[in-house]
């Protein structure tokens, strides 16, 4: 029963990491290339995500395999109270592999044991979503040359965000140094900054979110401040436009600097950030096509 | 030497069964609940707050013609990490283990974390070994991390 699948990305070595952002780099220069024909994609939303679905969707049939699946619990047997098990054990018997998100943490990975083909994880609630890690990394590399040495700047809501996590045990690898800029209600947990100092992770941490803090960075990875993670209003209401980046703030930073974000932004990113070539958030965005096509052919042990 | 006549004067020696002895004295009813020992029909001696060098004060049980499966170890280990058992043969101890955590802890702890898949449907739990010593486990589902202190065991 024991299947390939990619359910986290702390399953991820270093040379994984790597092999798989080059076959993604493949796919950047040619994306359509025929080598699931034949294959039966699983696309097994059973909590909405268009953006995500869409990606997986448009990675599978530019492989030329054909897509299954629901893209909302509504629409399939688990409102009747189908266990998790028993749909993947039927969706596994008739697609090759199987892209999925669900609402509960550790559903990919219970999905991978009882699946007879590879389950590649679209999300498992606020656990996972290695997929969207591998599109931030692919970011990384493509616009600074290489992942080694770099100085990442992470913003926002460091407490609930699974991106900026993840991205902070990938990057374990490769030598990084972070500044963590976050109120102090959304401060990076414990549990993490305790990891960066069992691997020797330099990192600041800082409330303040100005051109000064910026100065040094490779990479700003810009996140979303919500209003329902406060337990107190005011404190909502006094942060909200504090970490919001302008154009004005980038007049003096390096050149190379890019700016990253998982999406949807709201208001933390002025539109006027949007002209400046530091901007990349929405190629950000489509590089998760390659990267997921390179995913897809992977658990299927297809090289490109 | 001291300690084990105190002891032997302390508590009556057993012919056959399991002496579990360095229990910590707060962990004891921890770890006679989790024997379930109300509901057996050996000979059973529990000593309570008895005097410890190691510990200060301790627990001990001594359970006649009773011996233990590995589960069941394990399971002590969960709620009292460092205790010693005995098991008795004839009189004479002829096996003496520190009960030490496994690496993997299968389907004996629910997970903390009400939106793990394990919380949601009928499978087991397995949690493995995060952090020898500062006693965090780590569920293998979820990957959230729990304190020793703050487990429920199933």
């Amino acid at each position: 029963m024991k299947s390939k699948s990619f359910v986290s990305i702390n399953d991820l070595s270093r040379e994984k990491i790597l092999s798989l952002l080059d076959t993604a780099a493949k796919f950047e220069e040619n994306p359509n290339r025929d080598v699931l024909k034949g294959k039966i994609v699983g696309s097994l939303f059973f909590e909405p995500s268009t953006r995500t679905r869409l990606s997986f969707e448009t990675a599978a049939n530019r492989l030329g395999a054909s897509v299954i699946g629901f893209s909302d619990a509504a629409t399939s047997s688990a409102t009747k109270g189908e266990t998790l098990k028993d749909t993947i054990m039927m969706v596994s018997s008739y697609a090759d592999v199987i892209a999925m998100r669900h609402r509960l943490e550790g559903a990919a990975r219970y999905a991978s044991e009882v699946s007879q083909v590879p389950i590649i994880n679209a999300g498992d609630g606020a656990n996972q979503h290695p997929s969207q890690t591998m599109l931030d990394l692919y970011s990384i590399k493509k616009t600074q040359g290489t992942l080694e040495g770099l100085k990442i700047h992470l913003v926002g809501d460091l407490k609930y965000g699974r991106t900026v996590h993840s991205l902070l045990h990938a990057m374990r690898h490769f030598n990084p140094t972070f500044c963590f800029i976050s109120p102090n209600e959304l401060r990076m947990p414990e549990e993490y900054r305790l990891f960066c100092d069992k691997n020797n992770i330099p990192y600041t941490e800082t409330t303040e979110f100005n051109e000064e803090v910026i100065a040094d960075a490779d990479i700003i990875y810009m996140t979303r401040v919500q209003r329902e993670r406060f337990s107190d209003l005011m404190e909502y209401e006094k942060v909200k436009n504090c970490y919001r980046l302008t154009n004005a703030m980038l007049t003096n930073t390096k050149e190379n600097l890019r700016i990253l974000h998982p999406l949807p932004r709201v208001n933390e990113i002025a539109y006027d950030v949007d002209d400046n070539p530091k901007a990349y958030y929405f190629q950000q965005a489509q590089n998760g096509l390659y990267v997921r096509e390179a995913i897809i052919c992977d658990v299927l042990g297809i090289n490109i | 030497m001291n300690e084990n006549k105190q002891q032997a004067m302390q508590v009556s020696a057993l012919r056959n069964g399991t002496v579990i002895d360095h229990i910590p004295a707060e962990k004891l009813f921890a770890v006679v609940n989790l024997l379930n020992i109300a509901d057996m029909n050996s000979n059973v001696t529990i000593g309570y707050n008895l005097e410890s060098k190691k510990l200060g004060k301790k627990g001990l049980i001594k359970i006649s013609e009773r011996f233990f499966s590995d589960d069941e170890i394990n399971k002590i280990s969960l709620v009292a990490p460092n205790v010693v058992l005995n098991t008795i043969r004839d009189y004479n101890v002829i096996e003496k283990r520190e009960v030490k955590m496994p690496d993997e802890i299968d389907n004996l702890i629910k997970c903390n974390n009400l939106n793990c898949i394990t919380n949601n449907e009928p499978m087991a739990t397995h949690f493995y070994v995060a952090n020898r010593d500062t006693h965090t486990l780590k569920c293998r589902y979820c990957e959230k991390e729990v304190n020793l202190d703050d487990i429920k065991l199933l």
